[in-house]
């Protein structure tokens, strides 16, 4: 495929490194052709912002060669960047300046005339919806109109090719969509070349092409349905008999070497075989492969799976009655603003209970008066039977906590790190060596060297996890702990998740990951600092439209409860 | 009580931990107090040890001849230039070759030999008027040593009133002398305030600092936690000023250890107690550097360190009555230069102490209640 002719960006054994470290990117060579949209996809670390940021001549490649538009970046940096447009992962949005003053600036920088832009504004402003919001400052915006504002931005100067780098990261599902359906009416109708990095695998699957990258290599370049091929007769789905549960059943199926793959998924369970020789038991029923599926029999070619063993706790809860986390009419409020308004839910124990709810929704707010963080402006609030607000250290010290960023102490060491936590919990003696060599055990870290800023993502998420959990708490609190995980990673992490629920450990997590809330046995939607659907996922998948025989995904229903509630409220504020 | 105190110890170990671990934190805390104590040693000082100045002498007699010999012998005058008329003198001063001329008039050897006084006209450059005093001083004195030596020579009595000068704990009053130990308190200051108000500015932005507050440790403990770090580092680098004011320019320690190290510990608590109120107040550590220096410079400038607070305005001297500066520098040139002891120092030590006082209790509320 490389050097067809039409390639707007092409890559030859491209090589950069950054420091000592593992080189970003390994030999790269790949082409984007023009007038498609190209989907790079491949987890944190597997080079992708470096891609881009090579292609726009922000960075110089170590060695191979670069064309993009026909130019070399190393030498001709200028031209490109008058021809490309790049919209890193942070734009760079002025907050203080209104949407039409961001527009304005942009436009001076890339020195478009007064003509354009009253032929071009309009288009952009009507595209991405936000002409109602021209006077808003840009600060006010929410996230996913931030980055469809980001987009109008870098399309100012009317590009040649659009480089985006994670523009759906930490945008909720509803903007998610809207984006997409820009940059598709982009390429569809404009003719526009994008390049665009992403995590989420469901969306590689609307490119014309994708690029797979991991660990600085280029996997596979290929159209989606390339993918998704490599996994032809061999996706099945099996429905967890009464006692066990879908997660469960997951779990049972992984242990099993003729599956490469499994997840639950609206109440069932998908799973990849190994071998594309029929169903491997029975009950099993065969369903169209999907690219995540496709993605997986990949990614099992060049990476042998991870000897998981699953967390046994030395010290499990003791099993107790009635609710573990009780909320009833919780209010937060920073000054006139609610951002949490009479949210009542409860958890009892050894349950994985999720908080979904696009940026802002208010779950963060409530994760956080959880994890007595912030004090609640009303309502009742108790966890482990008590009120964390008011209980003080005791209480704390039942509760385990993983903060979004991993929040480990960089300079140290995996040791020093779990040292620091064991004695902040309290943990002395031959106490203390014993849960910190559980630790290092049960998450695989014996053979960590180093500075914990230096290891990689999954190397600190599992340290986070092993911080939080060295004091064997009854409850324990995840904050977004997949963001930027890979697929594999994702794996690993619910699999201990639901061993711990299984010995009795209560899980709260936050996501805006939606086919993750399948682990979940409870799940709560957030939006505007409201409750707008709870219950099990089935129940809430329930609430989703359905379309044909297809079964409603969560993030369906995701869509489906926010759209419906936001629409109820445009009404009630029509009629008032 | 103990868990309490195991906590703290846990959370100072681990601060320490992550100075000395990272490389550049660690010479970014040593390097530049020796660097600044070499650069303050040499460049601060008040002293003139080389004044260029320019001669214009009509007399060739013995007194005139005897006169510059004097000028010349200090080995502190050195002269650039002999000239010949007025014009070239004054062109000496205004390009800055010369900091002094020296005028002499034709009659000079004639009018001293036949009893009379006679005036030597003394030319500075007033445009540095702190050196140009201190050069026409020493000017001043070399012209009495002649004077003195004149009338003893030709038999006639001294002056009625010699001025008999000594200076005590400095005999020769090299301005090093008490700059060097006053750095001891200044270079302190800066790196132990910065250290205190960075380190919950950084949990803060690394995300870290919930991750404290939901494990049982109580605000006070982190507090307490961050405090000492910051102190010990900041003793460890007082203790570098004394080592290069004893080991390098050979200033004589007249004190006792005991006495220095217990002030600088009152010292630091302050230093420590304004540097959590600063990190109380700042979300990131880019605020909590910026609060932190623009502290240091009116603590500096107030500290009569360099100028004595006696001249300033009333209003400011009260202002120096809150700067733990003042203090601290009182202290270590005391009990460095004259071996000043607790009771000498008592009227430095108790306002150190409630300055620390304060501010650590007002840290300590800010913490309780700024957190939740």
């Amino acid at each position: 495929m490389n050097g067809e002719p039409g390639a707007v960006l092409e890559c030859r054994e491209v090589h950069k490194s950054f420091g000592p470290r593992a080189p970003a990117l390994a030999g790269v060579s790949l082409a984007v052709p023009a007038g498609r949209l190209s989907a790079l996809i491949g987890p944190d670390g597997a080079g992708k912002t470096t891609l881009m940021r090579l292609a726009c001549g922000l960075l110089r490649a170590e060695r191979g060669t670069l064309r993009v538009l026909g130019f070399d970046p190393a030498v001709a940096a200028l031209r490109i960047q008058e021809r490309v447009s790049y919209m890193p992962q942070k734009f760079g949005l002025y907050e203080d300046l209104t949407v039409r003053e961001n527009l304005d600036l942009y436009a001076d920088l890339h020195g478009v005339s007064a003509d354009a832009r009253a032929q071009r504004y309009p288009q952009l402003l009507h595209m991405t919806d936000l002409a109602r919001f021209e006077r808003r400052l840009a600060g006010r915006l929410s996230g996913g109109m931030k980055q469809k504002l980001g987009l109008a931005c870098t399309l100012v100067g009317s590009p040649q090719l659009l480089l985006l780098d994670e523009p759906t990261v930490g945008v909720d599902p509803l903007s998610r969509r809207e984006l997409w359906q820009i940059v598709s009416h982009l390429v569809r109708e404009q003719g526009l070349t994008v390049l665009l990095s992403t995590a989420y695998l469901d969306e590689a699957e609307r490119a014309d092409r994708v690029i797979v990258l991991q660990a600085g290599r280029v996997l596979a370049e290929d159209v989606p349905l390339g993918i998704i091929r490599l996994a032809a007769g061999r996706t099945f789905k099996l429905t967890p008999a009464a006692p066990e549960n879908a997660r469960r059943l997951q779990a049972r199926l992984l242990a099993s070497s003729a599956v490469i793959d499994a997840v639950p998924d609206a109440g069932a369970v998908r799973c990849v075989c190994a071998q594309a020789d029929g169903p491997p038991a029975a009950g099993l029923t065969a369903v169209a492969p999907r690219f995540e599926d496709g993605f997986m029999v990949l990614l099992r070619r060049s990476h042998a799976p991870e000897a998981l063993t699953d967390i046994v706790l030395s010290n499990p809860p003791a099993p107790s009655s009635g609710a573990v986390i009780e909320v009833r009419d919780l209010v937060k409020r920073f000054g006139a603003f609610t951002a949490v308004d009479r949210v009542s839910f409860s958890v009892s124990q050894g349950e994985i209970f999720g908080l979904l709810g696009p940026n802002g929704a208010g779950k963060t707010t409530t994760f956080r008066m959880l994890c007595g963080l912030l004090a609640p402006s009303g309502g009742v609030l108790r966890v482990g039977g008590v009120d964390v607000a008011r209980a003080g250290d005791a209480a704390r010290g039942q509760l385990g906590y993983v903060a979004q960023k991993f929040s480990l102490y960089g300079p140290l060491n995996v040791r020093e790190n779990l040292e620091f936590f064991a004695s902040a919990y309290g943990l002395r003696g031959a106490r203390r060596r014993e849960r910190i060599d559980w630790a290092m055990r049960q998450f695989d870290l014996t053979r960590t060297a180093g500075a914990a800023a230096d290891l990689p993502g999954g190397f600190k998420q599992r340290l986070a996890m092993a911080a939080a959990l060295l004091h064997e708490p009854r409850i324990l609190f995840l904050d977004e702990p997949t963001s930027g995980a890979d697929a594999l990673a994702r794996r690993a992490f619910w699999r201990r998740i639901s061993a711990l629920a299984d010995q009795g450990v209560t899980v709260v997590v936050t996501t805006h990951f939606m086919p993750e809330a399948e682990y979940c046995d409870h799940i709560v939607i957030m939006d505007s600092g409201r409750v707008l659907a709870q219950g099990t996922p089935a129940q809430v998948r329930s609430l989703a439209p359905r379309q044909g025989e297809l079964e409603p995904t969560m993030e369906d229903a995701f869509i489906a409860v926010v759209e419906r509630s936001r629409a109820a409220e445009a009404a009630a504020a029509g009629a008032g | 009580m103990l868990n309490s105190l195991l906590r703290i110890v846990a959370l100072a170990r681990k601060e320490l931990l992550a100075v000395l671990k990272d490389r550049r934190a660690l010479l970014s805390l040593l390097v530049p107090v020796l660097v600044q104590t070499m650069v303050f040693g040499y460049a601060a000082s008040y002293d003139l040890n080389r004044v260029p100045y320019v001669l214009w002498s009509r007399d060739q007699g013995e007194a005139a001849t005897a006169l510059i010999a004097r000028f010349d012998g200090t080995g502190i005058f050195q002269r650039v230039a002999t000239v010949e008329r007025e014009r070239e003198l004054r062109a000496a001063i205004d390009d800055r070759r010369a900091l002094l001329a020296i005028g002499i008039p034709a009659d000079f050897t004639r009018r001293l030999a036949a009893g009379s006084s006679v005036d030597v006209q003394l030319i500075a450059d007033g445009r540095n008027s702190n050196t140009a005093s201190t050069a026409l001083g020493y000017a001043q004195t070399v012209v009495g040593a002649f004077n003195a030596q004149w009338r003893a020579a030709h038999g006639e009595s001294g002056p009625p009133a010699r001025l008999t000068a000594r200076a005590w704990y400095n005999p020769n009053l090299i301005s090093r002398w008490d700059m060097v130990p006053g750095l001891i308190g200044t270079l302190t200051l800066l790196q132990t305030m910065l250290l205190a108000a960075m380190s919950v500015a950084r949990e803060r932005e690394q995300g870290t600092f919930d991750q404290l507050l939901v494990t049982p440790i109580r605000p006070g403990e982190i507090m307490a936690g961050k405090a000492l770090p910051a102190m010990l580092i900041g003793i460890a680098q007082a203790t570098g000023v004394l080592l290069v004011a004893q080991l390098w320019f050979r200033i004589p320690f007249e004190g006792s250890f005991a006495v220095l190290y217990g002030g600088l510990v009152v010292f630091v608590l302050a230093a420590v107690g304004i540097g959590l109120v600063l990190s109380a107040l700042s979300y990131t550590m880019q605020q909590a550097m910026l609060y932190s220096f623009l502290l240091l410079m009116p603590f500096t400038l107030l500290s009569g360190l360099t100028t004595p607070i006696a001249n300033m305005p009333r209003v400011l001297q009260d202002f120096t009555l809150i700067d733990p500066l003042r203090y601290a520098i009182n202290i270590a040139q005391r009990v460095y230069l004259e071996g000043a002891g607790v009771k000498l120092l008592l009227p430095e030590l108790w306002p150190l102490a409630l300055i620390a006082t304060v501010t650590l209790s007002a840290a300590s509320w800010m913490f309780r209640h700024r957190l939740q």
